[in-house]
């Protein structure tokens, strides 16, 4: 039967408060739920939750709802409702912020075209220093549904055509040195 | 004038028109790009949706190389560099915790970023640098009768922009009625393209093409001018698909840096035109009009 209320159990107490504390997302404790967020933004006639949502949400606990949203994919950064915000909350870098967390715990909604290009994106920028965009593409249909690469095969002539098809994978010439400065990262977290 | 010039991967691979005409207009109005040596990806939108502090160390090598080189400015054409580089300089600047994580990632490859580099976009060096009057000056061949949609998208004028408004931005259309052309009324100019989605998910995605798309026409655009690789790629690429689920919507998409070339006496080959999708005949457009 299709759940009509949440309960109580549901929340994960303590999830708000730590997503408030990150930098840049403290505002979030001022919302007034006025929906001008969900208003401005383009994409929120396809979301599960409108931002505002969202936001009530995070605050309130209930973790799992909000990391499994299709929501917080579907921003697409264009930061309407983080200038239009009559608090001045950071909804596009909270939105980051909830994205990094569904990926860290693996929660994030699986074949979903938007993480898995997320994931390969950062894959390719970690390893080679370079994105190199029909590559990237190519990967992504293979890791989520190749049938729908067939589809794509006129705009690939056109950019054959157009000469804007890339034949070669670009890299940085120093690698190792990226490499040493990522590895840093990670080693810093593993040690906190 | 000179800068230092992140060209970013996407001027260098389907997006390479728009350093393919920007190189020679800057260099036309002499200003010297020096490309910044072994630079790395931004890591856009996608690296901060994975790693945070990750998405800031790539980001900041780059500002730290041109630091190294001695350089003040580093201009970005792209709009997700634009942004990017900016927001790592500001959480360099504004946090103390994710300074201190960059600097030691940074150390680790001898390398140092003091937060100083300044990241400026090419409309802002071309209107407040070198000038209105100045851009007028070299123009050859005006674009005399070209109505032009003027299209920001989202990223150069939120949330960073230090040259132009938010909702209204002006210092494109200062720019193309420079050249001669016309620029019409563009109530969407800052509205989002939809970015990655219209790969990812094509139905959100694509359909903020079509909208953009179809305004353009409504007002009377001969051409939309945008500076955004991503931009363009959206809007110039997926006809055939928007056309099947909405409607014809086919107007020719260019980068702004298109149009100078053009009116700077530049051919259409010199400026990278023929890697249009949908062909833009500015020319005769223009010629039959004066």
């Amino acid at each position: 039967m299709k759940r009509t209320i949440k309960y109580e159990a549901d929340r994960v107490k303590g999830f708000g408060r730590e997503v408030m504390s990150v930098p840049g997302c403290e505002e979030l404790e001022n919302c007034i739920q006025c929906g001008t967020c969900s208003g401005v933004c383009p994409l929120s006639i396809y979301m599960d939750h409108s931002p505002r949502q969202i936001m009530a949400l995070t605050r309130s606990d209930f973790k799992n709802e909000v990391l499994t949203s299709h929501t917080i994919w579907l921003c697409a950064s264009c930061y309407a409702c983080s200038v239009e915000c009559p608090r001045e909350i950071r909804i596009t870098d909270i939105m980051y912020e909830l994205k990094q967390r569904a990926i860290h715990e693996g929660i994030y909604p699986r074949r979903f075209p938007i993480p898995v290009l997320a994931k390969e994106f950062s894959k390719m920028a970690h390893d080679l220093g370079r994105v190199t965009e029909n590559f990237l593409v190519v990967k992504l249909f293979l890791k989520t549904n190749w049938m729908a690469a067939i589809g794509m095969w006129r705009l690939g002539l056109n950019l054959i055509r157009t000469g804007r098809f890339s034949l070669k994978r670009e890299s940085i010439q120093r690698r190792g040195e990226l490499a040493k400065m990522l590895e840093s990262v990670e080693n810093e977290k593993e040690t906190a | 004038m000179k800068y230092a010039y992140f060209p970013g991967c996407s001027l260098k691979g389907m997006g390479r028109a728009y350093e393919e005409s920007l190189l020679p207009v800057m260099k036309k109005l002499g200003v010297e790009f020096n490309e910044l040596e072994d630079w790395n990806c931004c890591g856009a939108t996608a690296y901060m949706a994975v790693d945070e502090v990750k998405a800031c160390v790539l980001a900041s090598r780059n500002l730290a190389i041109a630091e190294r080189a001695g350089n003040k400015e580093m201009v970005a054409p792209c709009s997700a560099c634009y942004l990017v580089l900016n927001k790592a300089k500001h959480y360099f600047n504004e946090s103390p915790i994710m300074a201190g994580k960059v600097k030691r990632a940074l150390k680790t490859a001898d390398m140092e970023y003091s937060g100083d580099v300044d990241i400026r976009h090419p409309l802002d060096i071309l209107t407040n640098d070198i000038g209105i009057d100045e851009i007028k000056k070299h123009v050859t061949h005006p674009l005399k009768g070209l109505k032009v949609a003027t299209y920001y998208g989202c990223q150069i004028v939120r949330p960073y922009s230090t040259f132009d408004d938010q909702n209204n931005p002006q210092t494109m259309d200062r720019l193309i009625e420079a050249l001669g052309a016309e620029v019409v009324h563009y109530p969407l100019k800052t509205k989002c393209c939809g970015g990655s989605l219209t790969g990812t998910l094509p139905e959100a995605g694509l359909r903020l093409c079509y909208i953009l798309l179809n305004e353009a026409i409504k007002q009377g655009a001969d051409v939309i001018a945008t500076v955004c690789p991503l931009c363009q790629f959206n809007l110039d690429a997926y006809h055939d698909k928007i056309k099947a689920q909405w409607g014809p919507a086919r107007i020719p998409v260019v980068y702004f840096s298109q149009l100078m070339g053009l009116a700077y006496g530049m051919s259409e080959k010199k400026v990278g035109l023929q890697r249009n999708i949908v062909k833009a005949d500015l020319r005769p457009k223009a010629a039959a009009a004066a």
